[in-house]
């Protein structure tokens, strides 16, 4: 066990815990967020730099302060390590720029984005992002495109977690997509139009952070925070057959599967469960599903949603426009 | 006229023997070694069929294949000319004239950065320095230096290669 | 004259051959090691030398070699760093070029050192000629039985192979490098576990650069003591500086540390002066990461000592006022240069070279080259230069690995000693539209004229 402090939180962990899973223990506002880790993929965590924490004791044997702010996904905790989260100003500052980062060449399109109101980046703009841009400079655009026949690729809005290719690595037997081309050029790809498919294939939708990865057979039927989510479960020989449906009425606009207050998955469902069960009489319903993220789709959070619409009132009217060219 | 894509006997043996120089299991090590042959057998540039062919004689997956030659600067994705010219352009070859090479090949083969002459014979690529920056401006063609250069040289140089007529290669 | 070590026998017709070599001295260190020394002795001697890493960080090699996780089941490797991309550098090359067998040589010392059975020199694809240059040599040496089984006669046994690589700056970060010679994208590794804990095939490996290997068999032949003595300080032995730009005589020249930067710059047996009897105007002393220096403080520290070829004078005065040795890319600007251009050209190199894994590299690098370009065209804001300054602090220090912090440093550096050159730009675009525009009339400061009338 490690003896750790967070935030001035004192806790104890098993040896080998990440910072972010022992903050994850004791939960609330000193877990940092997390938009490229994923607790279940191995391998994933490190790249988006939004998790970075400040560690100003490294142990009880070395108390000498690390020397950079260090990702707190994939720094293991050592015994009598100190860490500061949100009351270190300069991971509050890094933070801050990290988002930006992510945002620039972001198209801001969540007016018509079916992620809008469960998106991750969405809830980390509106928590740690800069009220406005500095970024002048032309955005960076890619070609939407199919991935399958259930799975549309919009890859503007792509923040390169890498978890769908993990999902695909880990998951299924044949990852037929990709990274391509390399830095702000990379782009998830099958490179050559291939269709995605395998049983698993559609947990990448779960996974994605963003609106990048969305699902076809729910496109555009209507915002999240219209549709009621229900827990719901049936008999499955590929997975566990445990879902959330989320209804309109009586009509299953879209089957996704469980995720926990972080946003993971609890667990990945196949590709028949997700797709091809879209009546209320192929499923087992629980009841009312409970969204305890920090989502603005969470009952108590619907007035964030009016906030974050504002702030992005300025690039409706660009994306409009944009939209209404082609 | 596309030829069958296959690496001939000689070819697969040198493959072969780059694969020898890994531990077993780790066959994927020969990936670069092996793109490079294969830019150099099928026209210079990495087609899809010709990235499958790779991934099949390593056993690896294609996607695995298209992430790796989509990475690195040397592989065409695309066609090229028949002669790459990779002119350097980064700080030490800018201080040097690399601005005034790149202007001048524009000029005299009638063709921006990134395109290929309507013949055929020449590419203009700028490319990131090249480790030659003491002979600045420079150029790479082919596996070939050519360094210290001016305006004439440029010239001698391209009607070199016209006369050539050769499709560079690295290797 | 100064002592030569690595380029000692440069001049000696057929010294790219292994005969030709050995009559010169070279594979004494093979013998020496494999009959008398045992693998710890010559970690040791490389200890007592004080060598530093000649890639760029100037880690001591003899402490690097002495991480290697010993315990491990797993075959240990020896891979050298031939990737030599950053800009200015270009001494790697010019070694295995004109004395191949000075690595091959090194990389036998070293890998028995380590007790490596497999070793690797990864060199960047656009050196093809100088792969099939050491492809040849090792032929060479396979022949005449200093490669491959038994070599001469004891039971240590070696394979040694060259990996191509194919176009890539950051493939010379050592993890980026072990990733692409397992065929993968160049994408550095989160650290730890380090290399030298789970390294190539996740096996015990130290990457080490050509000239640090190159460097060991000198220093098992003349002792570690005695190579120590070369130099100042902690900056032993010899360096390998690769000069460029406003001088007369760019090329790579062999110094021993401690050479002041000025008799270097001026001195006929090195640059021999700026070019076209222009004045200095900025240096940038260790490859183009490395923070520029403006004039006055290139062969002065801000205390007015005398600026030396070492890693502790280069550094003096850290980033306000420093800079750092790296890996030796001298890059030398006259009056004509525009900074704010030099500036640009680089920024687009980063980003060009950016793996994209991490979010402020990947982002941060491509905006800042956007700013630049405005700024350098006559497009610039007044802002734009304090924006520059912070999207550099917002990525340092916050990605993977270190190419984050190479792209900012120019930057920053350069605003920090040439800001009124950054804001002559945004004030007059007319003046800078044509892109030679202190070609002809240098750039002077306004504020240095105002104070002297
Ligand atoms: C972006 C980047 C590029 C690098 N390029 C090189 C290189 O081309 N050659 C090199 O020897 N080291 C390079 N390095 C340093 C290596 O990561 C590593 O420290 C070095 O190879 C270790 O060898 P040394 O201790 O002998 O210097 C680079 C580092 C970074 C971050
Ligand atoms: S700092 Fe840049 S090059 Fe290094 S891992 Fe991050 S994106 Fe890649
Ligand atoms: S979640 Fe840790 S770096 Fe992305
Ligand atoms: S800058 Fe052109 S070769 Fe180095």
């Amino acid at each position: 066990m490690a003896k750790v402090t967070i935030d001035g939180l004192e806790m104890e962990v098993p040896d080998g815990t990440s910072i972010l899973n022992a903050a994850r223990m004791v939960g609330g506002d000193i877990v940092p967020p997390a938009m490229c880790y994923y607790s279940k993929l191995k391998g994933s965590g490190g790249k988006c730099r939004t998790c970075l924490v400040k560690v100003s004791q490294g142990s009880a044997k070395d108390p000498r302060p690390m020397p950079k702010l260090v990702p707190s996904c994939s720094t293991t905790v050592q015994d009598g390590m100190v860490v500061e989260n949100i009351t270190s100003l300069d991971v509050l500052e890094a933070r801050k720029g990290v988002v930006e980062f992510l945002l620039i060449n972001h198209p801001l399109d969540c007016p018509v984005c079916d992620q809008a109101g469960e998106c991750d980046l969405q809830n980390l703009g509106y928590k740690h992002g800069l009220a406005k841009t500095r970024y002048e400079e032309e955005r960076r655009t890619f070609e939407k495109a199919d991935i399958g026949d259930n799975i549309k690729l919009h890859m503007n809005r792509c923040i390169l977690c890498y978890r769908c290719t993990y999902v695909a690595d880990q998951l299924t037997d044949c990852r037929s997509h990709g990274v391509i081309n390399r830095g702000d050029h990379a782009e998830i790809s099958t490179y050559i139009s291939k269709a995605i498919d395998n049983d698993f294939s559609g947990n990448m939708i779960d996974v994605c952070p963003v609106g990048a990865l969305t699902d076809k057979t729910f496109r555009f039927s209507s915002r999240v925070w219209f549709t009621k989510p229900m827990d719901a479960h049936r008999d499955c020989k590929k997975c566990s057959g445990k879902v959330v449906l989320w209804e309109k009425g009586n009509e299953v606009l879209r089957v996704t599967g469980r995720k926990d207050k972080y946003g993971e998955l609890e667990e990945f469902i196949c590709n028949e469960c997700r797709f091809e069960k879209k009546n209320t009489s192929d499923w087992v319903i629980e009841g009312p599903r409970h969204i305890d993220k920090h989502s603005v789709i969470s009952q108590n959070h619907y007035e964030l949603l009016n906030n974050i619409k504002v702030d992005i009132v300025k690039y409706q009217k660009q994306v409009a426009e944009r939209v209404n060219k082609g | 006229m596309s030829k069958e894509i296959k690496f001939s006997d000689e070819t697969l043996e040198v493959v072969a023997k780059i694969i020898l120089r890994y531990p077993e299991g780790r066959q994927k090590s020969a990936l670069l070694p092996v793109l490079h042959i294969a830019q150099a057998e099928f026209d210079g540039w990495l087609s899809s069929e010709v990235m499958d062919y790779v991934a099949s004689i390593l056993n690896i997956k294609p996607i695995e294949v298209y992430e790796v030659a989509s990475f690195y600067s040397m592989y065409n994705l695309k066609p090229v000319g028949k002669c790459l010219l990779e002119v350097c352009r980064t700080g030490p070859c800018m201080l040097n004239g690399a601005e005034d090479l790149v202007a001048h090949f524009e000029n005299k083969l009638n063709i921006k950065d990134g395109e290929t002459t309507a013949d055929g014979m020449f590419t203009l690529k700028t490319v990131e320095c090249l480790g030659s920056c003491g002979t600045a401006p420079m150029l790479q063609c082919g596996a070939d230096y050519y360094e210290n250069l001016d305006n004439q040289k440029a010239d001698a140089l391209l009607d070199k290669l016209r006369d050539e007529n050769q499709r560079s290669r690295y290797c | 004259m100064a002592r030569k070590i690595l380029l000692e026998h440069l001049n000696v017709p057929g010294i790219e051959t292994l005969e030709v070599f050995r009559k010169m001295g070279g594979y004494q260190a093979v013998e020496k090691v494999l009959k008398t020394m045992s693998p710890d002795d010559v970690t040791e001697e490389v200890k007592k030398s004080g060598l530093r890493g000649r890639g760029g960080a100037g880690f001591p090699a003899g402490m690097k070699w002495s991480f290697i996780d010993k315990k491990s089941e797993k075959p240990r490797y020896l891979v050298c760093n031939a990737d030599e991309s950053e800009p200015g550098t270009f001494k790697d090359r010019y070694l295995m070029e004109k004395i191949p067998h000075s690595l091959i040589e090194g990389m036998i010392v070293s890998s028995y050192a380590l007790g490596a059975k497999t070793s690797y020199i990864y060199i960047r694809g656009e050196y093809f000629y100088v792969l099939r240059i050491l492809e040849k040599a090792i032929a060479e040496a396979y022949e005449a039985g200093f490669l491959g089984k038994n070599i001469l006669g004891t039971d240590y046994s070696l394979d040694l192979h060259v990996q191509i690589g194919a176009g890539a700056y950051i493939c010379g970060e050592e993890t980026a490098l072990l990733e692409s010679l397992e065929g993968k994208r160049g994408n550095p590794r989160m650290k730890p576990p380090f290399p030298a804990i789970s390294g190539l095939y996740a096996s015990p490996t130290v990457v080490n650069n050509v000239e640090t290997i190159a460097a060991v068999p000198h220093i098992v032949n003349m002792t570690g003591d005695e190579y120590a003595k070369i130099g100042v300080g902690r900056s032993t032995g010899t360096k390998l500086i690769s000069a460029s730009g406003h001088i007369n005589k760019p090329g790579v020249y062999e110094i021993e540390m401690g050479l002041p930067v000025e008799e270097f710059i001026y001195s006929d047996e090195y640059c021999g002066g700026i070019k076209n009897g222009k004045r200095l105007k900025a240096l940038i002393a260790g490859g183009s990461s490395v923070p520029i220096l403006p004039e006055h403080l290139i062969t002065k520290t801000a205390n007015g000592d005398a600026r030396l070829m070492t890693y502790e004078s280069l550094s003096d005065g850290g980033f306000v006022s420093g800079t750092m040795l790296g890996s030796g890319g001298f890059i030398v600007m006259d009056e004509t240069t525009c900074i704010v251009r030099n500036t640009w050209t680089l920024a687009r190199f980063y980003h060009h070279e950016s793996c994209g894994q991490c979010s402020p590299c990947r982002e941060g690098t491509g905006w800042m080259e956007k700013v630049l370009h405005r700024i350098e065209n006559g497009h610039g804001k007044m802002s734009d230069v304090d924006l520059l300054v912070d999207i550099a602090k917002k990525i340092e220090g916050n990605t993977i690995c270190p190419l984050g912090d190479a792209a900012a440093w120019p930057i920053a550096s350069a605003i920090r000693h040439f800001r009124e050159e950054f804001e002559y730009h945004v004030k007059y675009p007319e003046k800078v539209k044509d892109p030679k525009h202190f070609f002809y009339a240098p750039f002077v400061s306004e504020k240095m004229n105002a104070s002297i009338a």
